[in-house]
């Protein structure tokens, strides 16, 4: 077991650049075990740059990402394409995860997979898609759960759903949670820390009650103007319409 | 039956054996134009293998492999689509590979053989070079067969997972270099590429898991050899188009029947 004082992930100073523009700056953060940190951020402000820096499936430019000894991480990507040509059901798939599937009735059946297993992958419906995916993840007993959006091309009413799911699986599974998000609302009211990144890290701690911050509204748009603004932070900058930092 | 036949029948089988899970995973990582343009080159191999005096199975996997890593290179430098690329490289390695073959002096190279196949013309070696190839090709597959299928279901999880799609994409090139040094001969540098995916293709319309599917494809490729074969003997046709032509009625069948 780690400690409880030890991070799982450390990222130190990290810097992506992508032809000569820099897209992530300074940031540095630590998740801990068991903790829900909840990254969140304008359309273009690096989310996925930085969720696919902390897999390591690009090389940051600048800084690194520091790993507990033991850290298993479970990935549940933001898009999955499946190739047409490629016949594979559910439970075929699944077993690339955790080749013993005998025990996981209870998982299927808190993700409502468990009549899916011989349907092929490329028949599921978005949400469908979401959960098996979130199966995958979970079977390899991860003690950090990586989520890109996990709420994207889901309705509503699955979006509370799968939220609680995600509440309910902590507790099961015992592991951190470091999920990315533009739905405020939804994900802010139950999260243990937030992230706001706009290419760096604008703030980050816990979120509070309701609380209009002029600020952040100006760093979100309207969009955020019609949801509830949990999280209030101060802003000591501006940002250009190119998202630019301006002091 | 003739001896002629039972080489030409024992190697068209062992092709068709290793292009079923090869084939497959060609059909899936939508390779085959890059198969079609490594197979073009082949010619430039077998040129530089008579030139040089060495056998043209070693040259042929070598100038494959050189192609393959630098179009890799030159794809990660995206200033054209990598179809476009493809082209100019399949074809001006091919007329090199004419060119070359052209120079031999006082070699007298079958190049219809070499472009179309001349499978009745294998020697008993060829026909040992096609299963060692088979062999070490059906091994490699076999053990990475579970990192070759995630990393091709999605690259994101296998980085994850602690594997490297880049190092198994190589490997990939690598297997299909191999198998076109030795298919060569048998249904020739313009031909391969169909013994690859026509197969796997076919066996999409009954599969229910990658497992079957690679399969099921070495199945109708063994069964397209075999039908080529003798409609060729029996009707005199060019024994490498009989085979493709084969493969693709089976392709028909498969449609028609799903």
């Amino acid at each position: 077991m780690i400690p409880q004082s030890e991070p799982l992930l450390t990222a130190s100073d990290l810097g992506v650049k992508f032809n000569e523009r820099w897209v992530l700056k300074h940031v540095s953060f630590s998740i801990r075990p068991k903790e829900i940190v909840t990254l969140i951020g304008p359309n273009g402000c690096g989310k996925t740059t930085l969720v696919k820096t902390m897999l390591g499936l690009l090389k940051p430019n600048h800084g690194s990402i520091t790993k507990a000894a033991d850290l298993k991480i479970g990935y549940m990507p933001q898009r999955f394409v499946i190739e047409p040509t490629l016949p594979i059901t559910v439970s075929r798939f699944l077993k690339l995860s955790n080749n013993n599937l005998d025990e996981q009735e209870e998982l299927f059946h808190t993700l409502g997979i468990s009549h899916l297993q011989k349907t092929e992958l490329q028949h599921l419906s978005g949400g469908e898609t979401q959960r098996v995916l979130m199966a995958y993840a979970l079977l390899g007993k991860p003690n950090l759960l990586v989520l890109d959006e996990p709420i994207q091309g889901v309705d509503v009413g699955g979006q509370i759903e799968l939220y609680h799911l995600i509440l309910q699986l902590r507790d099961y599974l015992n592991c951190g949670i470091f999920m990315v998000s533009h739905d405020l609302h939804l994900v802010m009211a139950n999260t243990d820390r937030v992230i706001c990144l706009n290419q760096h890290i604008c703030c980050e701690g816990k979120p509070e009650s309701v609380l209009n911050d002029p600020a952040y509204l100006a760093l979100f748009g309207e969009s955020a103007a019609h949801s509830l603004a949990l999280y209030s932070h101060k802003h000591d900058h501006h940002h250009t319409l190119a998202g630019e930092e301006k002091i | 039956m003739e001896e002629f036949l039972q080489r030409a029948l024992l190697g068209g089988l062992g092709l068709a054996l290793i292009a079923g899970p090869l084939g497959v995973f060609i059909v899936w990582r939508r390779m085959a134009y890059f198969g079609d343009t490594l197979s073009h080159s082949a010619l430039l191999g077998v040129g530089l293998g008579f030139w040089l005096s060495i056998n043209p199975i070693l040259t042929v996997m070598l100038v494959c492999i050189i192609l393959a890593i630098s179009l890799v290179a030159l794809q990660s430098n995206q200033k054209l689509a990598s179809d476009t690329l493809l082209g100019i490289l399949a074809h001006s390695t091919l007329s090199l590979g004419i060119i070359v073959v052209a120079f031999l002096q006082g070699l007298r190279v079958d190049l219809f053989g070499y472009l179309f196949g001349d499978i009745l013309a294998i020697s008993w070696q060829e026909v040992f070079y096609i299963y060692i190839i088979a062999a070490i090709i059906l091994v490699i597959i076999i053990k990475l067969w579970r990192s070759l299928l995630l990393s091709t279901l999605n690259p994101d999880l296998a980085v994850v997972a602690g594997l490297s799609p880049r190092k198994l994409q190589i490997i990939l090139m690598l297997l299909l270099a191999m198998v076109i040094a030795v298919a060569m001969k048998i249904i020739g540098v313009l031909l391969i590429t169909s013994l690859l995916i026509i197969p796997a293709a076919c066996a999409r319309n009954f599969a229910k898991s990658p497992e079957q599917m690679a399969v099921l494809a070495s199945i109708i490729g063994m069964i397209a050899v075999s039908l080529g074969l003798f409609a060729s003997l029996h009707f005199d046709l060019p024994t490498g188009p009989a085979i493709v032509v084969s493969a693709a009625f089976l392709f028909l069948i498969s449609r028609i029947k799903s």
